[in-house]
């Protein structure tokens, strides 16, 4: 009895609710359309633009206010330089010779870093051994096995493939490697319920889940394999009376032509930008995006 | 029905006659005999379980219950084929069960079990085909037949990160019902659920059960779940996981009376008295 009363003290007596949610009493706009600048700020490209408009105006007005064409050219002087070299043929000739031999390396990187990963899920030894030789070799500049490899392959593009492989191989077998550990041990029982093993377990299932680790590693190793190749035609100059970007740089520099040295870094950034968000962006979208593996 | 007991089948055994083949409606599915397992962890050698029998038959909806600690999962694991027994043995149809394959088909608790990267048609449709359990149209007739059991022909199309926890374990049911497996192991498929959702899904498994009458092997550490989706219950106690007792759950239309409040106490006093 006295308990009842102090309850009744402490809460609040009041009415039940029930109400009757109908059709007509929802709001107006359940659904509205953004706004057109809204829209527009969520392309992304538009956004991206917008940044490298505006670092392309920094430039400028420092180039023009420094004054000093020998040290820093404005963007409008590099533009120009561009647009020369890129009409009578010079900068996509050294871009083709480039790009051809970095095709190469990757390809041969990728092919590398898929057998070594393979070996490595198949047994625990696998497993050592691609460790092992990633934290040895991983550290390993690229251009510092250049030397040796003229040795080897000699004044070719022997050479500079092999130092790009190098470059390539680690950052995709790391990544992957890291990738295939990760896939979780529920998806590896699923596969193994279909009677998949082995190689088919790596295909079907492994390589999928680990995707996003994957592209990370693919994206990794293309951002190397540029550095290594335009560092070591640098280095190592022509090779058989066709150089390449790096080789172009290194030429125009000796003419004190800087307007179309930045011209020839302009072209790497440009494939850069192009290659990403062009080539790994539309993977991105169309694989691990659309699965709901990245955000 | 008549369920020869195993005694009897053993002294046929020495016959000419295949004791599988002569005897299929009495001899059991699935038959655990004796089954001890073991796994290591960094430091330590854990029996799970320890000299485990017992058979399930063809349509039976058997459970497997008990406290965490009990080797229930590992129990199901090894009947899947990850896991090999240290002692005793696991039949299938008379065949000693040594890898995984797709005539036992797990649905796991966990929601990742859904291949991310297929949508829902195709992650039946593959398991299908990659087994071989079923190939072109009649591949895609019964991906089609199952994802509309579970009611899910609307989202076949869709990804598995739309899908709310609910619908992907349905999507995993009706892949482990599409395979036609010889027994389904459930590994405790609805631990993961909000109890609303939970209770559905039992509901929905039942009534699949009256369409097909699969057999499954269904692990669950809850008293209710396992009174309401079981025909019968295996009870194992914790550290190792041994049989306490193995009992006939009550049937459907009892569910809700004083026959399952019974049946719960009884399982409960087996289970944590003592």
């Amino acid at each position: 009895m006295t308990m009842q009363s102090t309850m009744q003290s402490i809460l609040v007596d009041r009415p039940e609710i029930v109400r009757d949610v109908s059709r007509s009493t929802v709001i107006a706009d359940v659904e509205k359309p953004l706004s057109a600048w809204e829209r527009l700020y969520r392309v992304p490209l538009l956004r991206k633009g917008l940044i490298l408009l505006v670092l392309a105006v920094i430039w400028e007005v420092y180039g023009r206010w420094l004054d000093n064409p020998l040290l820093f050219p404005p963007f409008s002087a590099m533009l120009q330089a561009f647009t020369t070299d890129l009409g009578n043929g010079i900068i996509p000739a050294r871009t083709l010779v480039s790009l051809q031999t970095l095709v190469i390396g990757y390809a041969m990187g990728i092919l590398l870093a898929a057998l070594l990963t393979t070996v490595a899920i198949g047994s625990q030894i696998g497993t050592d051994l691609l460790e092992t030789m990633t934290s040895m070799l991983n550290p390993l500049p690229a251009i510092a096995l250049l030397p040796l490899a003229l040795i080897w392959f000699g004044l070719g593009s022997g050479s500079v493939i092999f130092v790009l492989v190098h470059s390539v191989l680690w950052a995709i077998a790391l990544n992957t490697h890291a990738g295939f550990r990760s896939v979780s041990n529920t998806l590896r029982m699923v596969g193994r319920n279909y009677g998949l093993n082995g190689l088919g377990l790596v295909r079907h299932i492994l390589i999928p889940a680990a995707f996003p680790s994957i592209l990370t590693g693919l994206k990794v190793g293309w951002a190397f394999a540029w550095r290594t190749l335009i560092a070591a035609e640098l280095v190592f100059g022509v090779s058989s009376g066709s150089g390449g970007l790096g080789w172009y740089i290194f030429e125009n520099r000796n003419q004190l032509e800087t307007a179309n040295v930045f011209a020839g870094l302009f072209t790497v950034i440009l494939i850069g930008l192009i290659v990403e968000n062009g080539v790994f962006a539309t993977i991105e979208r169309r694989t691990i995006r659309r699965w709901g593996m990245q955000h | 029905m008549n369920r020869t007991s195993p005694t009897v089948r053993s002294t046929i055994a020495g016959a000419p006659v295949d004791p599988v083949a002569a005897a299929v409606p009495a001899s059991p599915l699935l038959e655990v005999s004796g089954v001890t397992l073991q796994y290591k962890t960094t430091d330590h050698l854990v029996t799970a379980t320890y000299r485990v029998d017992f058979q399930v038959f063809k349509s039976d909806r058997y459970v497997l219950l008990g406290p965490s600690g009990c080797g229930k999962s590992t129990l199901l694991k090894a009947i899947g084929g990850y896991l090999e027994p240290v002692e005793g043995a696991i039949r299938l149809n008379g065949h000693e069960v040594t890898r995984p394959g797709p005539d036992r088909m797990m649905v796991f608790q966990e929601f990742d079990q859904l291949l991310p990267w297929k949508s829902v048609r195709e992650n039946v449709l593959f398991a299908l085909t990659t087994s071989g359990r079923a190939k072109g149209a009649e591949a895609a007739e019964r991906t089609d037949h199952y994802i509309n059991k579970v009611g899910l022909a609307k989202f076949a199309h869709s990804f598995p990160h739309t899908l709310s926890g609910g619908m992907k374990q349905r999507v995993a049911i009706a892949r482990g019902m599409a395979m036609e497996p010889d027994v389904l192991l459930m590994d405790e498929p609805y631990a993961a659920l909000d109890a609303l959702t939970r209770r559905r899904m039992q509901d929905e498994l039942l009534r699949l059960w009256d369409d097909t009458k699969f057999t499954v092997l269904f692990v669950t550490h809850s008293i209710e779940e396992a009174i309401r989706v079981g025909t019968r219950i295996l009870l194992l106690s914790p550290h190792p996981g041994q049989v306490k007792a193995e009992l006939n759950s009550i049937p459907p239309e009892q569910l809700g009376t004083a026959a399952q409040a019974e049946l719960e106490a009884r399982i409960n006093d087996m289970l944590f008295v003592h």
